[in-house]
């Protein structure tokens, strides 16, 4: 860890709150110049920023929204129109929100992916990676609930198809899933509760996040070379190289995500969701936001029962496994550093690693789009064979990696990153 | 010597302070689990969600071989007057081919040809097609889910695909031949 530098303003005033509550020492000493960086990172290194960003961007447009909507089943689906379409900026802001939600898992995807390729998630990092997990799941879950708000056909029948995920418990199941509705149909009390914890999760979110910057703070940014940094010369301050940096990031991102807030916001949503929620008819197919799709593939994937050949009994029914498979793929990620065996943190000199990170990206795309398309034809199948790729990636190839591949020899430091050939 | 007893003292306040602070932290902790119970069971139906759980249905002027919907704690109930075809489909299926076994007998309250059932797929909670007519009523002749594909037959009873159970049966009781109270 970096060493603490206390700063002293000249100002008198700020030095006297400084000396009672180091803040701006905190700064420094975070994102500030006094932050010691990585001198190599690349702009896939933007993402974290861009995340942090869309989370803020989200609580301040959620907040305005909030003003304006009414968490009532008579009320919430004209509540939303009114804010597009009466609300003095209301056109403005409520695509905002809803590709913002978007924007943010796009950031936190590429994020995610960066550190799967740079190894970011091993030692010393594994509380760090652990952490974004949470994080993440914690952003499942607040998306989830907002998209329920709106009261339009897939807001109902998302929460009625994910909360009957639970009835899969075996024993409690039912009991469980009528405590989450407060009722004994997705109906009014479940639009409630989802609205007070759509509005709280957020601030937790921040909460993770600041312990996430904190964990990052304790072990040191990552590289591209996944080398540990050796001197001073290896590294520049975080302010102004890398606030420059993402700065400048911040606007290539926002000039996609004002593209699609001014000239295409409702893309990204579905058709049906202009619908008023009606608990009688089931739209023709239920289909969940974008950034959910490989994870709803998962889950359908699995149609068959885990039991004893040839008889009626069965462990596990294809409902509850399929259940299982979907928090597994998620939670599973929780054991990565230590699924991944091998030392080397970078694909840069992981020949095979690299490989199989992008076939495993190319599986990723093919679940989105099985999850996307009606169960029927070739799309079980493929659903089928992309979930036993995931699976497989992380718990068998990646062991194994770690034992049998060869991996290419690592640059001496970041600032000598030449290999000097032996003397 | 004095030395000694006090150390034995010592020693027995020590070991009566730490069942003392095991015992008062012990029951904190129990005191706290019990007071997160009221905030755990808030979510629960309330009284009035409760109150609204009997309901009851005019079902005489539904053809043979119609169905309708009705509302029954927000959720859809499915009530089908079958034709006699149907009826004999129904109690025609050997029980080793069901995946949930139930007999057509077990499944109605009364006349065989009146069947009540609660209209959520067992799956995920979709309401299947086939009550209406020209809904696709799936390969067995009753109902289809289209959200993952699952088949009920003319009993509602799984037949293929993904739900692990029959579609239920609610509580419902035949007040006169053509009036019935569900719930």
């Amino acid at each position: 860890m970096a060493e603490w530098e206390t700063i002293a303003p000249k100002n008198k005033a700020l030095g006297w709150f400084e000396e009672r509550l180091p803040i701006l020492s905190l700064v420094h000493n975070v994102v500030g110049p006094g932050t010691p960086t990585p001198r190599n990172l690349n702009y896939w290194w933007n993402f974290g920023s861009l995340a942090g960003l869309m989370l803020v961007v989200q609580i301040i447009s959620g907040i305005v929204l909030a003003m304006h909507y009414t968490p009532d089943t008579a009320l919430a689906f004209d509540s939303v129109e009114r804010i597009t379409r009466d609300v003095n900026y209301g056109w403005l802001i409520r695509p905002m929100h809803a590709n913002g939600a978007s924007f943010f898992f796009i950031a936190v995807y590429i994020h995610i992916l960066r550190g799967l390729y740079y190894g970011s998630y091993k030692a010393p990092r594994e509380v760090l990676w652990m952490l974004g997990l949470v994080i993440f799941l914690l952003m499942m879950a607040t998306a989830f609930m907002g998209y329920v708000l709106p009261w339009g056909q897939m807001s109902f029948w998302g929460a009625t198809v994910i909360t009957n995920l639970f009835s899969a418990i075996p024993v409690v199941g039912d009991s469980i899933v009528t405590l989450l509705w407060g009722g004994f149909s997705v109906d009014n009390p479940t639009l409630n509760r989802f609205f007070s914890l759509h509005f709280l999760l957020p601030f937790v979110i921040l909460g993770v996040v600041i312990l996430h910057i904190w964990a990052k703070k304790v072990s040191d940014s990552g590289n591209p070379l996944g080398i540990e940094v050796k001197s001073g010369a290896d590294q520049i301050p975080f302010h102004p190289f890398y606030t420059i940096k993402d700065a400048f990031g911040v606007g290539v991102f926002f000039t996609i995500f004002a593209t699609f807030i001014f000239f295409m916001p409702d893309a990204m949503g579905h058709p049906d969701n202009f619908i008023p929620a009606d608990s009688l008819v089931t739209p023709d197919s239920i289909v969940p936001e974008w950034y959910f799709l490989p994870f709803y593939a998962i889950l359908r994937s699995i149609t068959f029962d885990i039991g004893i050949p040839g008889t009626d009994i069965v462990f596990i029914p294809a409902k509850l496994l399929g259940v299982i498979a979907m928090f597994a793929s998620i939670l599973l990620l929780f054991a990565l550093p230590w699924l991944d065996t091998s030392k080397v943190r970078s694909a840069r000199f992981r020949p095979v690693y690299k490989i199989l990170f992008w076939v495993f990206v190319a599986v990723m795309v093919l679940l989105t789009i099985v999850g996307g398309k009606k169960p029927e034809g070739i799309w079980p199948v493929l659903g089928l064979l992309g979930t036993a790729y995931y699976f497989a990636h992380f718990l068998i190839f990646l062991p194994l990696l770690g034992k049998y591949e060869k991996t290419l020899p690592l640059p001496e430091s970041i600032s000598n990153p030449v290999i000097k050939a032996a003397e | 010597m004095s030395t000694t007893e006090h150390t034995t003292h010592d020693e027995e306040d020590a070991g009566r302070r730490d069942f003392l602070h095991v015992a008062a932290a012990g029951m904190a902790g129990v005191g706290a689990t019990l007071a997160m119970w009221p905030f755990v069971d808030q979510m629960n139906p309330a009284a009035d969600t409760l109150a609204l759980a009997t309901v009851e249905v005019d079902i005489s002027s539904i053809g043979e071989g119609e169905a309708i919907v009705i509302k029954w704690r927000g959720k859809p109930i499915f009530i089908r007057h079958r034709t006699a075809a149907e009826i004999a489909e129904a109690e025609g299926v050997a029980l080793s081919d069901l995946i949930d076994k139930e007999t057509d007998g077990e499944r109605v309250r009364g006349e065989a040809k009146w069947l009540v059932l609660v209209g959520t797929c067992t799956h995920l909670g979709c309401v299947p097609l086939g009550t209406k007519s020209g809904d696709d009523k799936g390969e067995f002749g009753g109902w289809f889910c289209p959200c993952h594909g699952s088949h009920y037959d003319t009993s509602g009873r799984i037949r293929k695909g993904p739900a692990p159970k029959n579609l239920a049966v609610p509580t419902y009781a035949f007040v006169t031949d053509t009036l019935i109270k569900i719930g």
